[in-house]
């Protein structure tokens, strides 16, 4: 099983990659097309600001090869936190900046009301649609750190919801693109399970 | 709904864990791996690790010490001591940290918060204030409680949170290792002052004081040692105690 771990200077890959070794699976984390090109299953990590995100994918010149593999190809894909917003079509956060256009929807800012942004710590998520992702995770307590989301145009690929000042999506779905706004490799037992459900992904296609 | 926190805090002297009193003695407890792995075990919503000799002893953090930690986590870990240059923040968030603790380099240097800030996100400086009361005032003190800067607590949680601090990890200097209970004065008036999270540290004897740090003190998070350390309490007895006074925390 291969997995490719997409590194572009966005912050802790150190974390994913390690959660997949604690579930026996050997990782890659690379920026090498060679290596995408084989990859079996494609992580998108990342923390920090969208416009810098899709800079860097555009600099290393990822952004083909990626839509070939995910959305031509059907290469089960995750994208967390940062991951997640960038395959949207468009982000606003510091000016708006064009993603990859993967989902229909935009990167909003959270309407937080009164409380505090950046949206940080543990927080239950709601499935609103049964998904292999959440198979048999019972404490679905995760770890976020985010102060914007994704609006997704279309509800129905919305896997899991949570709530923070309003309702966000926290995970979606469409075909073998999966996302989730939390990080799953710091949310211990719950957050590995994910994971691993992430990766039986092919068998349920 | 976001949930309370409950962090233990391990303290390291560059050899083992401690555990001080007042900033004071140090008892040592045990091999800092090895207590990582166990409060992994125990599914804790989140570690500190702060290596409170660095910076008096004028050297780097334990990066081998902190990567062997790192490896034992899968929960967000926060690292402090002997934090002084961007290229060691580099370093740790290379190794996984998630959070980087800074003290006397941002008395010191308060552009060092703003620097890190803008390079890793708010979400990801940790400021670390000691405070020591005397009179109804609470003291901003450095080098490991020795020195009084001459800002009062909440007027330099204001200062940092402005420079960009996205949390704060309060400790009570005249509270640390006597288990006689949080200074609620202190937790109140900076979190009162502040819109970002405090951590309250410093004091827990029980886990009736650590509800009483979240209900009457209002903290956003609370970290302890000593109870760990020392008692049968585990961080679910404590949670168990925080989820039944109401508390929103993450039941495992």
């Amino acid at each position: 099983m291969m997995v490719v771990i997409i590194d572009y200077n966005m912050g802790n890959v150190a974390s994913v990659e390690k959660a997949f070794k604690a579930l026996d699976v050997a990782a890659v984390v690379s920026h090498n097309k060679s290596d995408i090109e084989e990859a079996q299953y494609l992580v998108l990590p990342g923390v920090g600001a969208f416009g810098d995100g899709i800079k860097n994918l555009q600099a290393l010149d990822l952004v083909d090869i990626l839509h070939k593999k995910v959305v031509e190809d059907g290469v089960p894909f995750l994208g967390i936190c940062l991951g997640m917003q960038l395959i949207a079509e468009v982000g606003y956060e510091f000016g708006a900046h064009k993603g990859l256009g993967w989902v229909a929807g935009e990167v909003a800012k959270l309407e937080s009301k009164k409380l505090h942004l950046p949206h940080v710590g543990w927080n239950d998520v709601t499935v609103v649609k049964d998904d292999i992702l959440f198979k048999d995770i019972t404490d679905k307590n995760f770890y976020f750190v985010h102060s914007y989301f994704l609006n997704c145009v279309n509800a129905s690929i919305v896997s899991a919801t949570c709530e923070y000042g309003q309702r966000f999506a926290a995970a979606i779905r469409q075909d073998n693109i999966f996302a989730t706004q939390f990080h799953p490799e710091k949310s211990q037992g719950s957050g590995l399970r994910l994971l691993q459900n992430f990766l039986s992904s092919r068998d349920y296609a | 709904m976001l949930k309370v926190r409950v962090i233990p805090c391990m303290l390291f002297n560059g050899f083992h864990l401690v555990k001080t009193v007042a900033f004071g003695q140090m008892r040592t407890i045990g091999n800092p791996v090895q207590t990582a792995r166990i409060y992994n075990k125990r599914n804790v919503d989140e570690l500190i690790f702060i290596d409170i000799t660095a910076s008096q002893d004028q050297r780097p953090p334990m990066f081998d010490v902190i990567r062997d930690i790192f490896k034992e986590c899968f929960m967000p870990l926060s690292v402090g001591g002997g934090i002084h240059a961007i290229t060691t923040v580099d370093r740790l968030m290379k190794i996984g940290a998630d959070k980087i603790i800074i003290n006397s380099e941002a008395i010191r240097n308060p552009d060092f918060v703003t620097q890190v800030a803008k390079k890793y996100g708010s979400q990801s400086v940790v400021v670390s204030i000691d405070a020591k009361k005397q009179g109804k005032a609470h003291w901003v003190c450095t080098e490991r409680g020795e020195e009084n800067t001459g800002m009062v607590a909440e007027e330099w949680a204001k200062k940092v949170a402005k420079l960009g601090a996205g949390e704060i990890f309060l400790n009570s200097i005249d509270r640390d290792g006597t288990m006689q209970g949080y200074d609620l004065d202190l937790i109140s008036k900076v979190g009162k002052t502040v819109s970002i999270p405090v951590i309250a540290c410093g004091g827990a004897g029980s886990s009736s004081q650590v509800v009483e740090a979240v209900k009457s003190g209002e903290a956003a998070a609370v970290s302890l040692a000593s109870l760990f350390h020392y008692t049968q309490t585990t961080p679910d007895n404590v949670k168990a105690a925080l989820h039944e006074a109401g508390v929103p925390v993450r039941l495992t």
